[in-house]
């Protein structure tokens, strides 16, 4: 159960992502070029729509006991705002302004995209694999 | 500026299936929908017992711009960045959003909905850096 309903939420966001045109990194680097003179708010408008539905999913689920196929809700975050949070925004930030991808359309893009979103995902993956072994490896002293 | 009403009115609509994706997998599986935790929680293998689910949320991601493009229609995707580019921003983007729990998904959707402070800092620094990375970028290279 718990299977089905993450592959359809997963084909949901696919098709949010493809509608919105948000696959297309140009269009993301078209928002994010604020002086640009030809300045595009679609990416202001999909996250508008998106908050909506997740506000009230939010309100509804203090509602609620246990989610549908679950056995709890997440708990809100255990600290406050950290170095570690605002250098790692930081960098994603860099990384999603030099091409305009950030994951969810990167792994959107990559059956149409070609080689350069598999070029890109497979850095994007490499970065998260050297960020375990950092972690991995400070854990353990 | 200018504003094409059909871009954003698609933007809206694509955004609503997005938050929609979002609040499922809240509410039946009260999981937050972050890509880059989820595609994190996936290298972790099944230690975690999630390695199926969250497999099946990247499948969906993954597959359903090719469904579409066999249905309706293909979407365009231009990316004009060269290289070096593309492995220094996979590689930003894997790390920092690792480091800093959650990007766009986690942090700009799940987060501000829930009107987490940590989220927004995150997104907040985030979307700065990026139109700042642009707008040198624009300037350096005309």
């Amino acid at each position: 159960m718990r299977i089905v309903i993450a592959l359809i939420s997963g084909l949901l966001f696919g098709l949010g992502l493809v509608v919105s045109n948000m696959i297309n990194p140009d269009r993301v680097l078209a928002f994010l070029d604020v002086a640009g003179g030809s300045w595009d708010p679609t990416l202001a408008f999909v996250m508008g729509g998106a908050l909506i539905p997740m506000a009230l999913a939010w309100i509804w689920s203090r509602r609620q006991a246990y989610p549908f196929a679950g056995s709890a809700f997440p708990e809100p975050p255990r600290f406050g705002p950290d170095l570690r949070l605002v250098a790692g925004a930081a960098m994603f930030g860099a990384g999603w302004g030099l091409v305009g991808f950030c994951p969810g359309p990167a792994l959107s893009a990559l059956t149409l995209g070609g080689t350069p979103v598999l070029i890109f995902v497979a850095a994007m993956i490499a970065g998260m694999v050297l960020h375990l072994l950092l972690m991995l490896m400070t854990h353990r002293r | 500026m200018h504003i094409d009403f059909t871009d954003w009115s698609m933007g809206l609509i694509g955004g609503l299936f997005i938050g929609a994706a979002s609040a499922l997998f809240l509410l039946g599986l009260g999981r937050v929908a972050g890509i880059s935790g989820i595609t994190g929680d996936l290298l972790m293998g099944n230690k975690n017992g999630r390695f199926l689910e969250n497999l099946a949320f990247v499948a969906g991601i993954v597959l359903c711009p090719l469904i579409y493009a066999q249905v309706v229609a293909a979407p365009v995707i231009q990316i004009t960045e060269s290289l070096p580019y593309l492995i220094v921003g996979g590689l930003l983007v894997g790390f920092g959003t690792r480091l800093g729990n959650g990007c766009t998904s986690g942090h700009g959707v799940c987060g501000l909905s829930r009107l987490s402070v940590r989220s927004f800092i995150a997104t907040g620094t985030f979307m700065v850096v990026a139109a700042l990375v642009v707008a040198f970028l624009k300037t350096r290279l005309g």
